[in-house]
């Protein structure tokens, strides 16, 4: 019976697995989806809000979106109090890298440092792992844009385009289909971003206010993270729904041929 | 995890130590081409030794007089000196190491020197202060400059053209405040060490006749004839 073995991380059950872990992934499931595309001039991240009441004072710009360094900012599913310490951990190694080295912190080093943290909770000390799964994009001198993904059993992987938290098996295998490797910029990642979210969340028509769209671009010898404003998200909402208009239009178009060919 | 193939070359470190033994080169991989000797810092046996560097647009050149000194047998004092600099070339050595292979790829040279003074300075206000001197000189493949820091024992560092360390060093500076140019072939690099080197024989009293000479360059780390100083002594 499995119930013997959940109840402290450190065990295995006999079937191997952890349980602890898999249930945090479990919780992540139910969390604000996240979604990461990787284009060739930049990174788009995008992310579910699910805190819209409207009595909310909004004195952080994005709930989900969190800018770590100079060159990297990240995107959390889950427990939002466990991303809160994570985040601030990554703050701390970010740093501490450039206080020793002068130069800011390769982006896949920040995560593995992360990554073994959250691995020593699924090992040792008798604590729950941390209920959040995190999307990471960065720019470094040595790789460029890259888009990481990590969850509470500290594994991680780059990723050129992937999603956590509700509905994401959906939104990966719409992005599968859609995303064109090294063809898509970073207005057609935006709006592929945008598409997928309207297909997996609950919602009939995409709201700006439910959701959260941040940018990472180099220009200039200079990375700019930017979190959308509502404003613009609402333009590329429009644009998307113009899309999507005129694509519909086209297969109507394509779906009547018969009545108009001439008969033998 | 992704590689950068191009430093996936063999990992090849080693400390030579010099006769005298209290100061060593150390080299890293070849890739990375970085070079770092030390000299101890207490006042009376600084002076006395002569470690000169300097940059030019691809390549460092580095010189260390390769004397024994009797010092290090008068003084049995100096032998914790001299373990200060072994230990810190090669503590500093292998953390650059370690580097390359948690990650895949190596630090570049203005990492590593910002590592390595950082660690000089967090010890210095410890119970076992670092007493060296340092010349880090290497390539960056990625910036395609060499680089030239100096370094204290107190944790200040600062990117030069050229450096002497000693009391030899300091005739030396005005043979390069004169002669050096950044875009000296490396045969005009050896020309000017070898006139550094034979002013120090003419200006300096103790007798430093021999030095070690070694360039490093995007081909890694070099090797150069010995410069056995010529001209008439002080």
């Amino acid at each position: 019976m499995a119930r013997r073995y959940d109840s402290k991380t450190t065990i295995f059950s006999p079937e191997g697995r952890l349980y602890q872990v898999e249930y945090a992934m479990e919780a992540i499931g139910h969390a604000g989806t996240c979604l990461g595309i990787l284009a060739k001039d930049g990174i788009v991240l995008a992310a579910e809000k699910r805190n819209t009441n409207k009595l909310l004072d909004d004195v952080f710009l994005s709930d989900k979106i969190y800018k770590i360094d100079e060159d990297m900012a990240c995107c959390v599913a889950g427990i939002t109090s466990d991303a809160n310490v994570l985040t601030n951990e990554l703050r701390a190694i970010a740093q501490r890298h450039t206080l020793q080295f002068g130069e800011p912190i390769p982006c896949e080093q920040l995560i593995m440092r992360l990554c073994d943290i959250k691995q020593a909770y699924t090992q040792t000390g008798g604590k729950r792992p941390f209920g959040v799964s995190i999307l990471y994009m960065g720019w470094d001198n040595r790789h460029g844009y890259q888009l990481y993904q990590s969850d509470p059993s500290g594994n991680y992987s780059g990723w050129k385009a992937t999603c956590i938290g509700n509905s994401s098996t959906a939104a990966v295998s719409i992005l599968k289909q859609e995303y064109k490797v090294g063809e898509t910029d970073l207005h057609e990642a935006l709006l592929l971003a945008l598409k997928v979210m309207s297909k997996t969340l609950d919602m009939t028509k995409l709201n700006a206010e439910k959701l959260e769209l941040a940018t990472l671009v180099r220009k200039a010898e200079h990375t700019e993270i930017i979190v959308k404003p509502v404003e613009e998200v609402k333009k590329l909402i429009k644009e998307h729904e113009e899309r999507e208009a005129a694509a519909e239009a086209s297969k109507q178009d394509k779906s009547t041929p018969s009545t108009s060919k001439p008969k033998a | 995890m992704k590689f950068n193939t191009i430093f996936s070359c063999r990992v090849n470190v080693s400390v030579v130590y010099s006769p005298a033994s209290h100061r060593e080169f150390g080299h890293y991989s070849p890739s990375l081409s970085f070079h770092l000797s030390c000299t101890p810092s207490r006042a009376a046996d600084m002076d006395l030794q002569c470690l000169i560097g300097m940059k030019f647009n691809d390549f460092v050149l580095m010189a260390t007089d390769m004397s024994q000194l009797q010092r290090i047998m008068v003084q049995k004092s100096v032998a914790g000196e001299a373990g200060d600099t072994t230990q810190f070339a090669e503590y500093i050595a292998k953390n650059i190491q370690l580097y390359k292979m948690r990650n895949g790829y190596e630090l570049s040279p203005s990492a590593a020197v910002h590592f390595t003074r950082h660690t000089l300075a967090t010890h210095l206000r410890s119970r076992e202060p670092y007493t060296v001197n340092l010349l880090m000189g290497g390539y960056d493949p990625k910036t395609e400059a060499a680089e030239l820091f100096y370094m204290d024992f107190l944790g200040a560092s600062v990117p030069v053209n050229f450096y002497g360390f000693g009391y030899g060093g300091m005739f030396t500076l005005s043979i390069t405040d004169r002669e050096y140019r950044p875009d000296m072939t490396e045969d005009e690099a050896y020309e000017l060490m070898k006139k550094c080197i034979s002013e120090v024989k003419r200006r300096f009293i103790v007798n430093l006749p021999k030095f070690r000479v070694r360039l490093i360059s995007k081909d890694g780390l070099k090797d150069l004839p010995v410069i056995v100083a010529e001209g008439e002594a002080a």
